[in-house]
């Protein structure tokens, strides 16, 4: 691979003459230090910008395969950049478990991300890190807020009912949702539904989605404090304006602190634990058997039993 | 590496560029597609924000003639010069050497086989790390030749 933005003498001027151009606007210049951070070969610190501080300019969008996410996403993309905004993309799809290699398709469905100027879209593709989410996202959404963009999209790989992840990197959390994916049981189950702060069931333009929204609105009204649910079509472009309008002012979700620090202690902790000098050594004895994972962690966390 | 496989112009055919992305992927790559009917100015811009380190054209209607030293020129323009430009598709023989003068490195026909492609990539890579030029913009006169 190629070294992105140099080694060794002169790397930190090169990050720093790389981040000035990137903050002037230079696509280029921001491309590379978005391959350094995914790479790991930068942090926020050798990078030299502030923490993002949580504004609702990070937003996180999940869901099942096949709901819709990229399609609305191109929506918002469009409605914003017509509004005069800037907004980039994180766009993430798998890495195969076998070969590492990965398929990154997400900008098929977004016709802005190679022809409008106020949009960044990059793909970024799991590289088998654990909750569906490489660690280097939160980063990466951090610098592209740092470099003009308004608002920053996470598009995540399509997820099931627990993938919560997403609340440790984005400040607020769109589900997805699309008609006849169940009956009223799946909207009472626990998961990310109930971390949500926003739920755009999309395909309106299909029968039964008023129903499928009516039903996620019940499930959670009894919680209190549920989520606005929305309908919207990203095919007819029906509600996707008050949709977007919603996105901008949406209020932090009381009650769901906890968890999300739970998720960032954990997607840290397992940054931490694959970064390893030792981490290939350690996945071959677990594969070949001589160890069992269980045991692993009880003889060499030393906190576990205390 | 990251390589983005584009179908450039009016040709609506990719089953062949979904197949080398499938293939590319499995070699362990991180394969980024464009989707159909795209103009060289998209291209580029999506090798651009995406970092490629490699682009591969598919062209099955003909258009290769115009199509790739457009985007090659366009490359090199917008600071690209670094990533390496292959394609496929129908491009016949007699018309590659142009193709080749403008800094493509390799162009593969029907019947190539998918290890060899993946081939193509690990040499690409080799080169790199040695400091060989394999861009579009870097000069020299190496291309592919099979393995």
């Amino acid at each position: 691979m190629k070294a992105a933005i140099g080694s060794g003498l002169g790397r930190e001027h090169l990050t720093e003459t790389l981040l000035g151009k990137a903050i002037a606007g230079e696509r280029r210049a921001l491309a590379k230090l978005l391959t350094a951070v995914e790479n790991g070969e930068i942090n926020r610190e050798s990078l030299g910008i502030e923490n993002h501080l949580d504004d609702g300019t990070i937003i996180g969008l999940t869901g099942a395969p096949g709901v819709g996410k990229s399609c609305l996403i191109e929506k918002l993309l469009s409605q914003w950049s017509s509004d005069g905004l800037k907004v980039a993309v994180i766009a993430v799809d798998p890495s195969s478990p076998l070969s590492g290699g990965a398929l990154l398709g997400d900008r098929v469905r977004m016709d802005s991300a190679d022809s409008d100027l106020n949009v960044f879209v990059r793909s970024f593709a799991t590289r088998n890190q654990p909750g569906g989410l490489p660690v280097t996202v939160g980063l990466a959404a951090n610098l592209m807020r740092n470099c003009g963009y308004d608002y920053v999209l996470i598009e995540t790989v399509g997820a099931g009912q627990a993938e919560i992840r997403i609340v440790s990197f984005a400040d607020r959390v769109v589900l997805v949702e699309s008609p006849s994916r169940g009956d009223q049981i799946q909207a009472e189950k626990a998961g990310v539904m109930e971390l949500a702060d926003l739920i755009v069931v999309n395909k309106s333009d299909l029968e039964g989605s008023e129903r499928a929204a009516s039903e996620i609105s019940m499930a959670l009204e009894i919680s209190g404090n549920p989520p606005p649910v929305l309908l919207a079509s990203a095919k007819t472009g029906a509600g996707i304006s008050d949709f977007a309008l919603q996105l901008q002012n949406i209020p932090v979700k009381r009650g769901a602190e906890v968890a999300r620090a739970r998720e960032r202690l954990l997607s840290a902790w397992d940054s931490a634990l694959l970064s390893r000098g030792d981490i290939s050594e350690v996945l071959n004895n677990l594969a070949c058997g001589d160890e069992s994972a269980q045991e692993w962690v009880e003889q060499n966390l030393r906190w576990f039993d205390e | 590496m990251r390589i983005v496989i584009a179908k450039p112009g009016l040709d609506g055919h990719d089953r062949g560029a979904k197949v080398v992305a499938r293939a590319l992927r499995d070699g362990g790559h991180e394969v980024i597609y464009t989707g159909l009917r795209r103009t060289p100015e998209q291209i580029v811009r999506t090798v651009l924000d995406e970092d490629a380190d490699l682009l591969g054209l598919s062209s099955l209607s003909g258009a290769h003639a115009f199509l790739f030293p457009r985007i090659c020129e366009l490359l090199i323009e917008a600071g690209c010069g670094d990533v390496t430009v292959f394609g496929g598709g129908i491009i016949p023989v007699d018309e590659r050497s142009a193709l080749f003068d403008v800094g493509m490195r390799a162009i593969f026909g029907p019947g190539t086989k998918m290890q060899e492609m993946n081939d193509f990539v690990s040499e690409v890579s080799n080169r790199v790390e040695s400091g060989e030029p394999v861009g579009v913009g870097e000069g020299g006169d190496w291309v592919w030749s099979g393995a």
